[in-house]
């Protein structure tokens, strides 16, 4: 593999070509611009983070506001997500296993060789279709998931819809763990690792674009790939909710629900499918989160945390202010890691979403977009 | 007659004083009457008690090190091929179990959590009887259950830790550990990095920020610097971080050209991935080829990192590809049972079984006090890593380590790392009062 990265042809942002860094570099970080390229990277580091924050936190607050359910197994649905890719991954690879009595292994046994079938039967076609698993999973992923938050919804949490917010957090925290030790009895508590396809391995010379010399901000491919399909899907939920009759309704059933429905309209229905569409985009989030987290059980735990601090930040309920969280505190939160800021204030890398929130919820009790009447009686 | 009068207050106080003195810890109390130490066994059995990781991050090297124990107890009690025990330089057992008693076992889940550990492993001390403990995945969880042991009075036979600190500062005499430590990782891997990167290099280290990493991070630096290398910073990154990305950036200009990742488990497994994604592996720095190390290696995490290991130097307790007697006699035993070949986690809890047992054995006894003694300077081969000694001074094995790479052509999702220097144990070597600590003396409960 080359440190350039495998995207050949269709490479949009010049190869960091082994990110030769020697000699140019110098020069640039001569003329004081070290800090800025630090800068930059860690911008991109906190948009690819906020990305996956922004649509996590998008799903958890679409669904408090339809609702008004606290949802603690919307990490779950995230670590499902990345599971389907696993799952799919596993699918394609089934193996033919032939034993070579000629070879042996330590044991004593005969050794097996395996071939993948889809290499048997499709050859080369079959060797791409798995280098594509992680893609290949959106399709997947996307009726599962729906299917998942459909029952979830229809099998549980419409009972809870009446009660106290706390016993809502109780049954889904208690979800939430119940889906993982399914997952972990399924697949083990290692981490499975779900490369990208080869064609996004490596790195971008993002710095080259932009007028920096080479090799000096260069960035994944995968993670470029990341962000930019965090905003398409961005896009699309805000362009559905706010163009289509369907989102329309939603949106009135968010202002007021009991209005809605003395019009006729089954607005509980359409909040079942808010539900699902909402298990969809964590799902999404997951699947291409793969190739940067390699899935295991726990993964959507870790996430799930920060997710609603990026809601409470952002304020409740408020689907921009979910989004706009989101980046902000992925940017912030990167910003804390660099050196230079951890040498003045030590360990704030690991505080610094919770001082923000603090802060916010200060100064905005809010937080940046709430709106008045949400979850205060 | 009202001198007897019980009030409402005194009551309560009676009943808080027996309360607490009918619920204080078992293992603060006195063996059971007639024995001469804790748990001593009276019938035909003897219990060890396997503290594992069942659940949490590490369940899978826990399943390993439960299976090498179930092989372990099947070839003392006489069951199966023998394993190593036809290989072990010490014929004091003779497949018959110990002392005359046939093993059994319970099992607790440590959850690499220190008070679940504890609590799960005075629960087999006191409600199981079990005679020894062993066990575990991790330096934290495996100096809170050694301290337990200690006060309770049963040898601790440490499983996978690697930190200094476990027969260093924290070492008790209760306590034996068969693993590595940091310190050996260092001293095995300086000479290998120096012939494969010379010693003009400038190393980055991003380090778990809990005892085994700083541990980690000592070690390889203080060898490193004494090759020339320069150490242009150590970041502590939090345990579980996930994404790295943020402390792996600044890596990319900050002028060095080695990257030391005192990463185990799923933070190797997610830092060297994205050390790798972010081009670190084939980049160029200084006119020289960029490198990463990962000091600590087990082979169950490489799987975890797949491709990202190739060509990536490490250090490792013991590896199934070992040619010697005793290795594969081991892997052959456990390949046979289970299908696939033991990791070094499971190496070293098996070890830690029959190294115990036959301590118990040459013995006599199953009396901690008598049992160390046995342990204490014992000299055995035939166990997988050549030659090797429990130093007396701080119950820690000495022997040869392991330097490996990650493999660049795997032969199967085992085959990720290859051994590319077995470091004689004279070269990892170390006075017993470096580390500090003390040990103090037995407790036989």
């Amino acid at each position: 593999m080359s440190g350039s990265g495998r995207l050949g042809a269709p490479a949009a942002l010049p190869l960091a070509a082994g990110h030769r860094a020697g000699g140019q570099h110098k020069n640039f970080r001569e003329s004081g611009g070290k800090s800025v390229d630090a800068l930059v990277l860690q911008v991109l580091n906190g948009l690819d983070k906020g990305g996956a924050y922004a649509l996590i936190a998008l799903g958890l607050t679409l669904v408090f506001g339809t609702l008004g359910v606290v949802n603690f197994a919307h990490g779950a649905l995230f670590m499902l997500g990345a599971f389907c890719t696993v799952s799919l991954r596993a699918l394609l690879s089934l193996e033919q296993v032939v034993e070579d009595p000629t070879q042996l292994t330590a044991w004593g046994t005969p050794m097996e060789v395996r071939t993948p079938y889809l290499e048997v039967w499709f050859g080369e076609f079959g060797t791409t279709l798995i280098d594509y698993a992680v893609p290949v999973s959106i399709l997947l992923a996307i009726p599962v998931m729906l299917l998942i938050g459909v029952a979830m919804e229809r099998g549980l949490i419409r009972h809870f819809y009446k009660r106290a917010h706390a016993d809502q957090i109780l049954v889904t925290f208690g979800l939430a763990i119940v889906l993982q030790e399914i997952v972990k009895a399924q697949f083990g508590a290692n981490p499975i690792p779900q490369p990208a396809p080869d064609i996004f391995a490596g790195s971008a010379d993002i710095g080259a674009l932009i007028g920096f010399a080479e090799g000096v901000i260069v960035y994944p491919w995968w993670r470029i790939v990341y962000l930019f399909f965090a905003g398409a899907v961005l896009a699309a939920v805000f362009a559905f909710l706010q163009f289509t009759t369907f989102g329309m309704v939603v949106r009135a059933g968010m202002a007021d629900r009991e209005t809605v429905g003395l019009l006729g309209i089954d607005i509980d229905r359409r909040f079942t499918i808010v539900f699902g569409l909402a298990a969809v985009v964590a799902g999404l989030a997951g699947v291409m989160y793969t190739p940067i987290l390699s899935p295991d059980y726990h993964m959507g735990m870790d996430f799930l945390v920060l997710s609603f601090v990026v809601v409470v930040v952002g304020g409740m309920g408020s689907l921009g202010g979910a989004v706009a969280a989101g980046f902000l505190l992925g940017v912030l939160q990167s910003f804390a890691s660099m050196n230079e800021v951890k040498s003045i204030l030590p360990g704030i890398d690991q505080i610094i979403i919770y001082l923000v929130a603090v802060v916010i919820l200060l100064v905005r009790p809010r937080g940046l977009f709430g709106r008045k009447g949400v979850m205060e009686s | 007659m009202s001198k007897f009068k019980t009030t409402r207050r005194d009551f309560l106080k009676t009943s808080a004083v027996l309360g607490a003195g009918l619920s204080a810890p078992i293992i603060l109390t006195r063996p059971a009457f007639g024995a001469s130490y804790r748990n001593e066994p009276m019938g035909k059995t003897v219990t060890f008690g396997f503290n594992v990781p069942q659940t949490g991050a590490y369940a899978d090297e826990g399943a390993d090190e439960l299976r090498a124990y179930e092989l372990a107890v099947e070839h003392i009690n006489g069951g199966g091929d023998g394993g190593m025990l036809n290989t072990f330089s010490s014929k004091a057992l003779q497949g018959n179990g110990v002392n005359g008693k046939q093993v059994v076992f319970v099992t607790g889940d440590t959850q690499t959590k220190s008070d679940a550990a504890r609590a799960s492993a005075k629960r087999m001390i006191e409600k199981d009887g079990a005679i020894m403990i062993t066990g575990g995945s991790s330096s934290g969880v495996a100096i809170a259950v050694q301290g337990l042991c200690q006060e309770a009075g049963v040898i601790f036979m440490a499983g996978l830790t690697h930190s200094n600190d476990t027969t260093g500062k924290d070492k008790r005499a209760n306590g034996f550990r068969h693993f590595f430590n940091t310190e050996m990782s260092g001293a095995a891997l300086a000479p290998v990095l120096k012939n494969a990167f010379g010693t003009e290099r400038t190393a980055y280290h991003l380090t778990a920020d809990y005892t085994w990493g700083w541990s980690q991070e000592g070690s390889i630096k203080k060898y490193t610097e004494e090759l020339g290398w320069k150490t242009s910073a150590a970041v502590r990154t939090p345990l579980g971080a996930g994404d790295f990305s943020q402390y792996i950036t600044p890596v990319l200009n900050s002028g060095a050209d080695v990257l030391v990742l005192n990463h185990y488990g799923k933070d190797m497994v997610n830092s060297l991935t994205q050390a790798v994604q972010f081009g670190l592996r084939d980049k160029q720095v200084n006119g020289k080829d960029f490198a990463i190390v990962v000091p600590l290696y087990s082979r169950l995490m490489a799987q975890g990192a797949g491709e990202n290991v190739q060509g990536i130097f490490g250090s490792t307790n013991w590896h199934w590809s070992l040619q010697d007697e005793g290795s594969k006699a081991f892997v052959k035993s456990f390949g046979q049972k289970y299908g696939f070949p033991p990791s070094q986690a499971a190496h070293t809890t098996y070890c830690q079984a029959i190294l115990y047992a036959d301590a118990c054995q040459r013995a006599g006894t199953f009396m901690p006090s008598e049992v160390g003694k046995a342990l204490e300077g014992f000299e055995f081969d035939g166990l997988g890593n050549g030659p090797t000694e429990y130093r007396a001074a701080d119950h820690q094995c000495f022997k040869d380590v392991l330097v490996v790479k990650g493999k660049e052509n795997p032969t199967s999702k085992f085959d990720v790392l290859e051994v590319v220097e077995v470091t004689p144990r004279a070269q990892v070597e170390y006075p017993a009062s470096m580390l500090g600590g003390d040990l103090g003396p037995y407790n036989n409960g």
